[in-house]
């Protein structure tokens, strides 16, 4: 295992014959039954059947290993046992439960693949078969790329059916009958003569049967739960205060603490005066944290805000540069050859196709794209409680990547990860940005000085908005040549820095091959373009950047489909049947087919009025968003958004709607107003007053329809983002002629 | 000082400028409140002193003239708010961390103003964020909720009691 360990941890190289190479090396363990993690704390008369399912006198708990940000997550994944299991809606409790590599996450590398989501070539398919293996050996149990109910669906299902064959068994015992006589129904066995033994009661035989290996799972036609839209299990507690997000754990001698970090991102502290602040009420404690902020200890987090604030600094400048414009230079100046990190679609002869062109019925269209830095700000800022004791640390944190954060704490305090817990609270928001893991190293770092004592570390909003990873600034150049109706060519260039090398970075796993990213939304959409190429080049990394709601596509979205946009008008054909015409994608054509319908898109508007299109397919979902807008004597009106996508198969419309919806607020709000800009090598932007995001007064109608013509399941918590920014873009452009290419708007026109 | 929250009298020993926030959550552990600006631009740690929607955040705990209520004394899981309840209904929460300051900000626009119109809402709602973009749900929760009050009102009225219980947690 060492050395397996070793290998993949050196060569974690995506879709490439590194991998390929590692099959055969890696299969066999791969296939092996992975450990239980409830079994390292069993209870009396509990039985644990498989990874995700305890039953005890109590009921069944089902554990649900995934990040709960906002997505719904353990509501859908409960219902993949629940409905397997025959279990009643009522009766469900579930649990994150702890951290493991058993609960990895197996499809969260796939949209890093050199493959278009709509090809199922057995190259293709065998390569993501294969990013599975790494996944498991990286053991990362992590939320995010809209992979948890792709990676779920199966084996979640699986764990129900198991669990239910192991009951049966064990009433089939208890009851010496044949067990194909009996069945279940809401959480009970029951025997042709109708008598009913709970899960409850049967939990102490089932914990000694070997479950068996042949399951059969229920037909799509059989479903009672899945494919309907359910409470959410999280929904109670939720409206009435009673969810308990990090930022809310309590404990005996709780201790409260801030952290002020260098603003020069990753640069060092170099001296601190602290006299006003450690003499300030309720203070306890200023310490320095190895040289890159301090962190105030306090009796409750208000003082330890106020006396971070009377600390005076002298930080070390950052090694990046020190204004956003000398950062766009970079990225412009990154334009070449040395830079260029892949071609991924290059149909026909972009060059020759440009040069050569018929202008008495070609056209062609040339300009460049610009998108800034964007912050998370999640509702809930940074937070993380621990507690360090004897030979043990427990750790409280709303988190997307659990078992690297046993990862984390194993190199600072140097115990082993037995004695490392993670508790995976609710979490105000993630997108991203919780998993990132500087907000837990801090609390652990800072924990070491209050041993025996529990301490709560909150970030002020100001240390949140200004010490984000973000998402990187990018540009777009591009070529395009409209002919009669169509477009005939286009040569479109990203630049922008890589968000794997810098996530990858900081986990000590170095990156080989593409960033595939970087081109995201662009390289692999559905449009037969005769001369079609997409380049990526990977801009140096200057502010530390991450994972940001549809990563590469926030960006890339937007650019694509501008430029589509540009091309149809300049070619003088309806932009949404440019689309169409070009498309021949099936699920892909239908979402374009009913967002018109949804939005009528054929009936004209008053002047003032305009309709924009975009269409963007990321994380293998099409989506369609169509952008409503009333040019008004003040400004910009969002009027009405509709969107239509397709998930292959809707475990939970009504929650999948709810994501859509979500995420195409989370898109516009950045579109119309997200900026983060540098300064003296510091961000600006502190708080909601100079980084917003949309109101209640500003948001629009949103209509969303769910679609299932899809070759496979999909997750839906980002894809409905990336077309927002363009069909905005594409609507201003048909309500006002003026055509956008810098976000955000609202630096070149007002909305109200 | 003595403060009344969600009915109860709590003594305490703090800074007179420390945020009502702050004595809520960490001196009391009442965590329905949230913290999210500090600056009273998001709305996450409303709550009311009487009926009016104030943000704890920056709302010195010596100032406070009258009793408070938060989330947590409005209604409980077993025994939910009428606009809670019109919440769950339609299932508006996501992440959840905006709401307890949505539904404080709700109920108190309700209290003066039993059917809001559009305009209603967007002024009384506007000073609350949420980064998971729930407000069209919020919005329809709140006509759901002005609808079941004039409603339960009626009942109460014909029946001869009063929904101000309800109404007012
Ligand atoms: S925390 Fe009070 S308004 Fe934001
Ligand atoms: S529900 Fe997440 S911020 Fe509002």
């Amino acid at each position: 295992m060492g050395k397996l360990k070793t290998f993949t941890r050196r060569s974690f190289l995506i879709g490439s014959t590194a991998i390929a190479g590692g099959v055969a090396f890696g299969y066999y363990q791969y296939k092996q039954p992975q450990d239980n993690p409830l079994l390292k704390f069993p209870k009396l008369n509990q039985s644990i059947i498989t990874p995700y399912i305890k039953i005890d006198q109590q009921g069944v708990t089902i554990i649900t290993p995934r990040a709960e940000m906002g997505q719904g997550i353990h509501t859908t994944l409960a219902a993949l046992v629940a409905e397997e299991l025959d279990l009643s809606w009522e009766t469900i409790r579930v649990e994150h439960g702890p951290a493991s590599s058993t609960y990895h996450n197996a499809a969260v590398l796939e949209e890093g693949l050199p493959f278009a989501p709509t090809n199922n070539g057995l190259m293709a398919n065998s390569i993501r078969k294969l990013t599975k293996i790494p996944a498991k050996f990286l053991g990362m149990q992590i939320t995010g790329g809209s992979s948890s109910i792709v990676d779920a669906y199966e084996k979640m299902r699986l764990a129900g059916a198991t669990a239910r064959a192991v009951l049966i068994e064990a009433a089939a015992q208890i009851l010496k009958v044949d067990k194909t006589t009996l069945f279940t129904y809401q959480g009970h066995v029951v025997s042709s003569s109708g008598e009913k033994i709970s899960y409850s009661e049967l939990a102490p035989t089932a914990q000694k049967i070997t479950p068996p290996t042949d399951i059969q799972l229920k037909r799509k036609e059989d479903w009672k739960l899945l494919g309907k839209s359910l409470p959410r299990i999280d929904m109670v507690a939720k409206c009435t205060g009673t969810a308990e997000f990090s930022i809310d754990v309590n404990a005996d001698d709780l201790l409260y603490a801030t952290v002020k970090m260098n603003p020069n991102l990753g640069a060092k502290l170099i001296a601190y005066d602290d006299s006003n602040a450690v003499s300030m009420t309720g203070v306890k404690q200023v310490i320095n944290l190895n040289n890159k902020g301090v962190a105030v200890i306090a009796s409750n987090t208000w003082y330890a805000l106020q006396a971070a604030k009377n600390i005076s600094f002298t930080w070390d400048n950052a090694p990046y540069p020190a204004s956003t414009d000398e950062m766009f230079e970079v990225v412009k100046n990154s334009f070449t050859e040395e830079y260029i990190d892949s071609t991924l679609k290059q149909e026909g002869d972009v060059d020759s196709a440009i040069t050569n062109i018929d202008e008495s019925f070609e056209t062609i269209i040339k300009g460049e794209y610009k998108v800034p830095y964007l912050a998370h700000t999640t509702m809930e800022p940074l937070n993380a409680t621990v507690l360090i004791e004897q030979n043990k640390i427990q750790i409280w944190a709303g988190n997307q990547n659990p078992t690297q954060i046993v990862k984390e704490a194993e190199k600072i305090t140097g115990l082993t990860p037995n004695n490392i817990i993670v508790h995976t609270t609710y979490m105000g928001g993630g997108f991203g940005r919780r998993a990132e893991m500087d907000f837990i190293k801090y609390a652990i770092e800072i924990a070491q000085h209050t041993k025996g004592k529990p301490i709560k570390v909150t970030w002020s909003r100001e240390e949140d908005t200004t010490h984000d990873y973000y998402r990187p600034l990018a540009l777009a150049k591009f070529k395009g040549v409209s002919t009669n109706h169509t477009i005939k060519a286009l040569d479109l260039q990203l630049a922008c820095p890589s968000v794997l090398t810098s996530q990858m970075g900081r986990m000590d796993i170095p990156l080989a091959g593409p960033d595939v990213s970087i081109v995201q939304a662009a390289w692999e959409q559905p449009y037969n373009i005769e001369h079609y190429q997409v380049r990526g080049y990977k801009v140096p990394e200057m502010l530390p950047i991450s994972s940001w709601r549809s990563v590469g596509a926030s960006q890339n979205g937007f650019f694509h489909e501008s430029v589509i946009d540009e091309l149809a008008h300049s070619s003088g054909i309806d932009p949404l049947t440019c689309r169409l015409n070009l498309i021949n994608h099936h699920p892909s054509k239908k979402v374009i087919e009913a967002v018109a319908q949804m939005a009528n898109w054929h009936t004209k508007r008053p002047k003032n009025i305009g309709l924009g299109i975009a269409f963007t397919l990321s994380f293998g979902v099409p989506v369609a968003e169509i952008v409503e807008v009333e040019n008004t004597p003040n400004g910009i009106k969002i009027l009405n958004v509709y969107a239509a996508v397709d998930v292959g198969i809707a475990l939970d419309p009504r929650n999948i709607e709810a994501q859509v919806m979500s995420g195409i607020i989370f898109g516009l709000s950045a579109a119309m107003m997200g900026e983060i800009t540098v300064k003296d090598g510091k961000v600006e932007q502190t708080n909601f007053h100079q980084y917003d995001a949309i109101r209640m007064n500003q948001t629009p109608n949103i209509q969303v329809k769910v679609l299932e013509n899809g070759e496979k399941i999909r997750g839906i918590g980002e894809p409905g983002t990336p077309p927002a920014a363009p069909a905005l873009g594409n609507a201003i452009f048909a309500a006002t002629g003026k055509r956008i290419r810098e976000l955000p708007f609202n630096k070149s026109i007002n909305f109200v | 000082m003595d403060i009344k929250v969600n009915g109860k009298t709590h003594n305490l020993v703090v800074d007179n400028d420390m945020p009502l926030l702050w004595v809520l959550r960490d001196e009391l552990n009442i965590k329905g409140p949230k913290y999210g600006c500090g600056i009273a631009m998001c709305g996450a740690c409303t709550v009311h002193i009487g009926k009016i929607a104030v943000r704890s955040c920056t709302f010195p705990v010596g100032q406070v003239y009258d009793d408070i209520t938060t989330i947590e004394g409005l209604g409980t899981p077993s025994a939910m708010h009428i606009v809670q309840r019109a919440w769950v209904e339609h299932q508006v929460a996501q992440c959840g961390y905006c709401q307890p300051g949505q539904i404080m900000s709700a109920v108190a626009l309700l209290t003066k103003n039993t059917s809001p119109t559009d305009s209603d809402i967007d002024n009384a709602m506007s000073g609350n964020l949420c980064r998971c973009g729930t407000y069209p749900k919020i919005r329809a929760a709140i006509k759901t909720a002005a609808i079941n009050i004039i409603q339960e009102k009626h009942t109460m009225s014909l029946i001869g009691t009063s929904a101000e219980g309800d109404s007012n947690g």
